[in-house]
């Protein structure tokens, strides 16, 4: 995906608050890239650009090499169920609704059969160690366990990027590295993704470091010590026993 | 996504809130079931008074003697002598293109003896061609024959509130009574036919040949008639009868081209009209309440489906953000509408078709369920889904899915 001096401007009455001024942004197939960045920084307004949910007011937006920019309503959609898979802080999964269910949701708008649905959908809980609670709603799973569905979820359509916005806010320290073990993982798998966080721990899982200020990119490297949640759970094992 | 996905989608959504679901769908309920059993009801009410229109002898005419203006000073109906057997004759000969029988009847009244019991009852001498004309069946015994009136032999036929009064439960058949001083023999009994349709009991009577009532037991020797029934061919022809037998008669009783009728023609249809009438009126103003319910459990689904669309925003903002289309939402929110509506259509065809069977037991009428108006029924309920719920689908189709995603 390709970003070019996009600028995001929101009316509130009669002010204009500017959200993005002018970003700037490469993300190749295959990258692992964290957003960092404090609130208010443009980070989420940014991500909400990405994800396709919403449209800039000025600038490029190229995903895959079509400009989304000039998407109708329809056409976002149609990008975000094929394109994009969503993580979100809250898991944002729906209620009194099984794990299989919840991750049929996006091929439900893609017309997919109702047998390949099914079957996708407990491919995909397992690829992420949930094949065994198919049939549990939410309010039976844990917190980490529900993120996995949902991750589950944002794979199911085999998107190009796979977008978390705060995926490990409101989980624990433990749950956390596990769960960026998983994006490591699929990211080790070809996976394109772009992850928010204001967690520097958390970033440092990902390969490239991006970070916002005032709706501006204020720098953008390589992680140099990355962290392999791998090791991380192996040594919180070693120190437990 | 298909219909059949959005349809089990719907479903699934219905029935995680199903106090709400059969609250908004009670109104379309009560709506339905009062239009079917209200249609079934009207039906059935015009339906007993067709029958008892038809138990009277349908596509009857009655001919009656007129009055007539003497000095100024008008009889009553009936007071002249002027109507006779061979008027009778006449229109049987020389209009049997559209009159199908007649039968002249007079009336006497009397006691009837059996043994130690009697009964003051009422007397008809006629034709045989009489229970054709009143379309009456016989119970037992046979129909005395042409041979019979014209010799005027001593039989009769009974009705069944005379034989029960005389007889109890022996049978009458082959028995002698007395009619006034005059014995005579019982060859028939009468098939019950109950009320008529003014309180009358229809079978208390007795039926004998003409010319037996007439010249024994009256003692006369005259050939007026107290009237004339009349079978037409059919329904559609009672009109062409009735002007038929009036220039017949006109022309038989030399009356003046200026001068009126000297009998009258009565016919059923005019009452059955005043009936029928009476029950397209109750039926409509039923109708109405039937749609005013309509469209109050209309809103009553608008209503539930605008909190329901709220009160989902986040699943709105979910579904949009997984590649949900604003009209894959706005069909999902609809479908469930119409759902709510036909499911609840269904219930009231249900409940008003019992109902309306339930009336009709009790009431004594034929249950008259009429599909086409239980398959339009069910076309207005959904049309009433549909309404009630696009503004709501609507609104949730509009979303913004990052203002929904946030929504708390």
């Amino acid at each position: 995906m390709r970003a070019t001096a996009i600028e995001k401007i929101y009316r509130m009455g009669d002010m204009t608050v500017p959200a993005l001024r002018g970003v700037t942004l490469d993300v190749y197939a295959g990258e692992f890239v964290a957003v960092m960045g404090s609130s208010g920084s443009g980070k989420s307004t940014f991500m909400n650009l990405v994800g396709c949910l919403d449209k800039p007011t000025k600038g490029a937006y190229l995903l895959d090499g079509d400009d989304v920019s000039r998407f109708s309503r329809d056409q976002l959609a149609s990008a975000r169920g094929q394109h994009i898979g969503f993580v979100f802080q809250g898991f944002n999964l729906l209620p009194r609704t099984t794990a299989l269910e919840n991750v049929e949701l996006p091929m439900l708008y893609q017309g997919v059969a109702r047998k390949e649905r099914e079957q996708r959908a407990a491919e995909a809980l397992t690829r992420v160690g949930l094949g065994d609670r198919q049939g549990h709603s939410p309010a039976q799973l844990s917190g980490g366990q529900q993120q996995r569905v949902a991750i589950a979820r944002a794979l199911v359509n085999r998107p190009k990027l796979l977008l978390a916005d705060e995926p490990t806010g409101n989980l624990d320290s433990a749950t956390s590295v596990e769960v960026m073990g998983i994006f490591q993982e699929l990211n080790d798998q070809g996976l394109t993704i772009l992850l928010v966080t204001h967690e520097p721990d958390i970033a440092d899982h990902a390969r490239r470091v991006v970070v916002f200020k005032d709706g501006l990119v204020l720098s953008d490297h390589q992680v140099s010590r990355r962290k392999i949640a791998r090791d991380e759970i192996a040594a919180l094992k070693a120190s437990a026993s | 996504m298909n219909l059949l996905a959005s349809l089990r989608t719907a479903l699934r959504a219905l029935r995680k809130n199903k106090l709400r679901s059969l609250l908004a769908m009670l109104g379309i309920v009560i709506a339905v079931a009062a239009v079917v059993a209200t249609v079934a009801i009207g039906e059935g009410a015009k339906a007993k008074v067709a029958a008892q229109m038809a138990s009277l002898g349908s596509n009857l005419l009655i001919v009656l003697p007129g009055s007539i203006n003497t000095h100024g000073v008008s009889t009553g109906a009936g007071a002249t002598q002027n109507l006779t057997r061979e008027d009778g004759v006449a229109i049987e000969r020389e209009l049997s293109a559209s009159v199908a029988a007649l039968a002249p009847i007079n009336r006497a009244s009397g006691q009837v003896i059996f043994g130690d019991a009697n009964w003051s009852t009422s007397i008809q001498g006629t034709t045989p061609a009489y229970l054709d004309v009143r379309q009456w069946a016989l119970e037992s015994g046979e129909m005395f024959g042409r041979e019979e009136d014209a010799a005027a032999a001593k039989v009769c036929l009974l009705g069944k509130t005379v034989v029960d009064k005389l007889f109890g439960d022996n049978n009458p058949i082959g028995e002698q009574i007395r009619v006034r001083h005059m014995p005579c023999k019982v060859v028939g009994v009468l098939a019950a036919k109950g009320q008529g349709s003014w309180g009358q009991d229809q079978d208390d009577l007795v039926v004998m040949p003409w010319t037996t009532l007439v010249r024994r037991l009256n003692g006369s020797q005259a050939d007026t008639v107290g009237q004339l029934m009349i079978e037409a061919r059919s329904p559609q022809m009672i009109d062409d009868a009735q002007r038929e037998i009036t220039a017949l008669l006109r022309q038989r009783h030399h009356t003046g081209e200026a001068a009126e009728n000297d009998f009258q023609i009565r016919n059923l249809t005019e009452m059955q009209n005043a009936a029928n009438e009476q029950t397209k009126t109750l039926s409509l103003l039923l109708g109405s309440v039937a749609l005013i319910s309509l469209i109050v459990g209309a809103i009553g689904i608008a209503n539930v489906m605008l909190v329901s669309v709220t009160e989902r925003t986040r699943e709105i903002g979910i579904r949009m953000a997984v590649g949900a289309r604003g009209r894959d939402v706005l069909v999902q929110f609809l479908t469930e509408a119409v759902l709510l509506a036909t499911v609840g259509g269904a219930i009231g065809l249900g409940l008003g078709s019992g109902a309306a069977k339930y009336m009709a037991v009790q009431a004594q009428w034929p249950a008259l369920l009429s599909p086409p108006v239980m398959a339009a029924t069910m076309g207005l309920a959904g049309l009433a889904g549909i309404i009630a719920g696009f503004y709501p689908a609507l609104r949730a189709s509009r979303l913004d899915p990052i203002d929904a995603l946030r929504f708390e």
